[in-house]
């Protein structure tokens, strides 16, 4: 984000909302409500992301919702458009989910591309962010990692460029940080890495880097203990923002000097 | 009469039937949803005023766990 001089106080902020959190998470792929609310609880985080589809129409009144576990005062929810293939079907679907949370515009917009790989299509999603800016929609937007898609994407309107490390579900880390760091230079909203990430070092990396934040779902619902792997994506996405800031020595070679002084050796 | 919701067709009594009887009788009146009416949004404010009739298409949403 430019020059501007960082502090580890500073507060994420995503078209005009602050949160202390770093980690945004996904509530997919949980056993049940009950590990999804523990493991969020364990990841500290504050926004998570939810899928919107059609009601189960044979359910019983009672049977629990997602919503009575993760309460809509304590979380904020990101809708997303997973699953949508066209701008089309992403568009109706933030429409749709802007009415059942009463108004709340903050949406994840994720056009995909081809089902083998989940590769976003970029061309309808940069179509889907016009039309959602407009409405007034605050559009967070899951993109590939070419640095001119995200400009372009920022330049439409959207709060927040979420670039691909690898592709979704897949765990396979940071694959090109350097077209991560270009976006992370040129961007003047936050970069959030959003898929890809496998384990806490993933998320580190992500964050040294200098990426404003971390969404992952995968990697702690998959994990063999996935709470104690969001608390550890926790203090991941901390201790690299707190690396970024604290800015790293210069890499060498060789050429190297010792830690302990020369003088004064034993001889 | 016929009404296709969420995919399905559902028989109903009469020829039309309030949007708000529909979530009664489908007892989701305590949850959280949205509803599309032959792919317009209906507001959660008109339930009650918004009739659907023979071959309409319904669709009733929630939010679900999801990355």
């Amino acid at each position: 984000m430019g020059d501007k001089i960082l502090n580890i106080n500073d507060k994420l902020v995503i078209a005009g909302r602050s949160f202390q959190s770093r980690l945004l998470v996904g509530t997919g792929k949980y056993t049940d409500f009950e590990q999804t609310r523990s493991a969020i609880d364990s990841s500290e985080a504050q926004i998570v992301t939810v899928a919107i589809r059609r009601i189960n129409l044979g359910q019983s009144p009672n049977e629990p919702s997602l919503l009575q576990f993760l309460p809509t005062n304590k979380f904020t929810y990101l809708p997303n458009t997973a699953g949508c293939y066209s701008a089309d079907e992403a568009i109706r679907t933030l429409r749709l989910a802007r009415e059942l949370l009463d108004g709340h515009n903050l949406v994840k917009l994720e056009v995909l591309g081809d089902p083998d790989t989940l590769f976003p299509n970029v061309v309808e999603t940069i179509n889907a962010a016009k039309i959602l800016v407009k409405e007034g929609f605050d559009v967070m937007v899951y993109t590939s990692d070419d640095p001119i898609i995200a400009k372009q994407l920022e330049d439409i309107g959207c709060c927040a460029i979420m670039p691909l490390a690898s592709l979704i579900g897949s765990g396979m880390g940071i694959l090109n940080p350097w077209n991560l760091e270009i976006i992370i230079d040129k961007a003047n909203v936050p970069v959030i890495v959003d898929a890809g990430v496998g384990t806490a070092s993933d998320a580190s990396i992500a964050m040294e880097l200098g990426c404003d934040g971390v969404l992952m779902n995968t990697a702690i619902a998959l994990a063999k203990k996935p709470i104690l792997m969001a608390s550890a994506m926790k203090k991941a996405v901390e201790s690299g923002r707190e690396a970024f800031i604290a800015g790293r020595m210069d890499k060498k070679l060789y050429n190297a000097s010792p830690s302990s002084p020369i003088k004064g050796l034993i001889k | 009469m016929k009404i296709n919701i969420n995919g399905s067709i559902k028989e109903f009594e009469g020829q039309k039937i309030t949007a708000e009887e529909l979530i009664t009788q489908l007892n989701l009146s305590d949850k959280r949803f949205a509803i599309e009416k032959n792919g317009e949004i209906i507001s959660k404010n008109y339930l009650s005023d918004i009739y659907f009739n023979d071959g309409d298409k319904i669709e009733i949403i929630g939010a679900v766990g999801g990355g």
